[in-house]
């Protein structure tokens, strides 16, 4: 005879009010969400000839995109920096924020047919995003770090960059930009699982957003007066900050930093309450 | 006792059906400004001053102790999925509250969450931990689920490359081994060869029977209930109709009104539904040689009627009929010229019926689409499931295939001939002959 454990017992009701989170239980799930981790890292790339590859490849070219497009036809200035390692260093943050991004806003209407069926803590499958292209991230870190040396030791731009004491900071700088990342996706994801057109939009917010990042110029070209605008985009510091982590060169103001940090902490939080909201009467409208 | 298991309270869900669909940004923004001029607070549906809600579930109460089996049936639209949507946790309820006292898993989604591109090891844990087990329940429970499958040589392969069979077996093998206190069983028995609805049941027995679990079981298969099921739910518009014993519940569903509802409509002219071509005022179907309200089994010859007025004179009147299994899957289509041509029709009431042989449609019930045309393509009229009907099976036949029901949605008398040809052994060393015995 089984008895019913009472460490299980559920109660269903309707949701009343924003908090109802659970985070315990979304830590109870947690080895389903290594396993998502471990199949996107798996499936992703599955039937391609150069595999795990692309995760360098596809940052490369569009380094050296940029660097044809903006570095040598448009002449934008690198600050003084080899534009394929101003490139490469911006393109570190932009692309886990953007790839984190993508993924997790669609995390609702992507998964439209698994959440119809069974339950578990919807969170999981965003933060399984966050943390499997923390891969990609590793690997461009790598990649980076190539051309660093290669830059440093092969070429007369050798004396024009280093590292400095700031990277320490890293890890808090790449926590900020999963938390930014996963509170603009899940806010996406929520709209999206209400109103379509946000499929749409998602692709050109991400294209816009980066052109309103430093990723292809410097903070340094923006006139000091107007700055403070470009600062208001939770991105900009954490760009620049990597750069000067890696390449010496970037114009981060601690207090421009704190408030970054802080947009980025608020819309995860109000990203969480929506997708939680949201996601407890979602599969009714899809 | 204990406590109940699940404790249901009044749990009521409301669905808006303009909401059905998602909805885009510019509706919504309409109704944002549409609701600041008429400057009342109104909720959504009630702008356009329809009716646009629905209550799929109304006020259900009911409580299961552990270890009881029980059934849920009603007709569909009744509420059972919607009830089980929310007991699982899918999606909340509108008011009222459920308790549960352990862990619920359900054998409806079969396979859901696999990868074609992992490995059957692979989707095993994954799959697994999408049903909410840990790695290390999955792990103490590997050898047995690989064992169940019969996947041992292809664990390392991609389920892609897996036949359907194997996929089906690997998948419902993960399900059916996870050790919720409480099972949720929701039609399994409509997918899947016989085989596979024999293994189904066959769980669900030992895991309630021996393992004392408890287990609800939502299936149209009132054999299959009545074999399994201690108590039964009859479910009705969103309520819950009557709860007691299996049999007696079983019973009433069959005799209860809740069939010859379905079998007749009938509408008075001003809210008949029509355009401006057709308003159609009556349809019933009849058993033939029978009185109108007696069960049709399936050897019952049956017909369906209609009647309609045609407001277009010498109007090409074309009926179209369309029988769907209750998994929305197309029976038959019929259309009324296949007696022959189609003449014009002066304005007035008409009365076609179209007469459906017996031994055609298997036990089940089968929703009527009904489209009205002046035989000018997509412009026809549809009514879609006003009427349904509900074929019993033969009861000189019961328990004959597992658990009663035959499968597939027909099932015509067909001739079957042995002769016998020849009285020697089976040639020796003819492997191809003798085949794989």
């Amino acid at each position: 005879m089984i008895q019913a454990p009472s460490n299980y017992e559920i109660v269903i009701r309707p949701t009343r009010g924003w908090l109802r989170l659970n985070l315990a239980e979304t830590w109870q799930y947690r080895d389903l969400l290594f396993l998502l981790v471990h199949r996107d890292f798996v499936a992703k790339y599955k039937q391609t000839i150069l595999g795990p590859a692309w995760f360098v490849l596809q940052p490369l070219l569009t380094t050296v995109v940029f660097s044809i497009i903006f570095g040598g036809i448009a002449k934008i200035p690198t600050d003084g920096l080899p534009p394929m390692l101003f490139y490469l260093a911006g393109l570190l943050g932009w692309n886990y924020f953007a790839q984190t991004f993508q993924s997790s806003s669609s995390t609702l209407v992507a998964n439209a047919g698994l959440f119809g069926k069974v339950y578990f803590p919807r969170l999981v499958v965003p933060l399984s995003a966050v943390i499997s292209n923390l891969f990609a991230f590793a690997l461009q870190l790598a990649m980076l770090l190539a051309f660093w040396i290669y830059f440093k030791l092969f070429t007369s731009a050798g004396g024009l960059f280093g590292f400095s004491a700031g990277i320490v900071w890293l890890p808090l700088v790449l926590l900020q930009i999963a938390a930014l990342s996963l509170g603009v996706g899940l806010w996406l994801s929520a709209l999206t699982a209400k109103y379509r057109d946000f499929t749409f939009l998602s692709g050109f917010i991400i294209q816009l957003w980066m052109y309103a990042t430093p990723v292809i110029y410097p903070l340094s070209q923006i006139p000091e007066k107007w700055r403070w605008i470009a600062v208001l985009n939770p991105m900009t510091m954490p760009v620049e900050a990597i750069r000067i982590m890696f390449l010496g060169q970037g114009t981060v103001v601690g207090a421009y930093a704190l408030l970054s940090l802080s947009i980025s902490v608020l819309l995860l939080l109000s990203g969480i309450l929506v997708f939680n909201k949201i996601e407890k009467t979602f599969v009714d409208t899809v | 006792m204990s406590r109940p298991i699940i404790e249901v309270e009044n749990l009521s869900k409301r669905y808006k059906l303009g909401q059905l669909n998602a909805r885009s940004l510019r509706e919504e923004a309409e109704q944002f400004f549409a609701r600041f001029r008429n400057k009342r607070a109104r909720s959504d549906g009630e702008l356009s001053g329809e009716n646009t809600e629905i209550w799929a579930l109304k006020d259900i109460s009911f409580s299961v102790p552990a270890g009881e089996v029980v059934g849920i049936i009603g007709r569909n639209g009744a509420g059972k999925s919607t009830l089980l949507k929310i007991l699982s946790r899918i999606t909340d309820p509108t008011t009222g509250q459920a308790r549960i006292c352990g862990r619920i898993a359900s054998l409806l989604e079969v396979g859901t969450g696999f990868h074609p591109e992992l490995t059957g090891r692979e989707n095993i844990y994954l799959n697994g931990a999408i049903l909410g087990m840990t790695r290390a329940e999955v792990k103490a429970k590997f050898d047995e689920i690989v064992a169940f499958a019969e996947v041992e040589r292809f664990l390392d392969t991609p389920v892609k490359r897996y036949s359907s069979g194997m996929y089906v077996r690997l998948a419902f093998a993960v399900a059916a081994h996870l050790e919720p206190e409480i099972l949720i069983v929701d039609e399994v028995l409509a997918v899947g060869d016989a085989e596979f609805q024999k293994k189904c049941l066959g769980r669900m027995r030992s895991v309630s029977r021996r393992e004392g679990r408890t287990v609800l079981f939502v299936s149209h298969n009132l054999t299959a209930i009545n074999s399994l099921c201690q108590r039964v739910i009859l479910m009705n518009s969103g309520q819950t109709q009557q709860i007691g014993p299996a049999q007696d519940i079983t019973r009433l569903y069959l005799t209860s009104g809740n069939n010859e509802d379905n079998r007749s409509k009938s509408w008075s002219f001003h809210n008949a539904p029509g355009d401006e071509r057709f308003k159609i005022t009556r349809i019933k179907i009849t058993p033939e040689g029978a009185d109108a309200t007696a069960p049709i089994e399936m050897g019952t010859t049956f017909q369906i009627e209609m009647d309609y007025w045609n407001l277009v004179d010498n109007a090409d009147v074309l009926l179209e009929l369309i029988v769907r299994g209750d998994d929305g899957m197309p029976v038959f289509h019929s259309f009324s010229t296949e007696g022959g041509a189609n003449g014009p029709h002066p304005k007035g009431l008409y009365r076609s019926s179209c007469v459906v042989p017996g031994n055609l449609l298997n036990a089940g019930r089968f929703g009527i689409e009904m489209y009205f045309s002046d035989g000018r393509p997509s412009k026809e009229f549809g009514l879609v499931d006003a009427v349904s009907v509900l074929v019993h099976e033969l009861n000189d036949r019961r328990n004959l295939s597992n658990y009663g029901r035959f499968i597939g949605h027909v099932h015509p008398k067909l001739t079957w001939r042995t002769a016998f040809l020849a009285d020697k052994q089976a040639p020796d060393g003819d492997a191809g002959l003798a085949g794989d015995g």
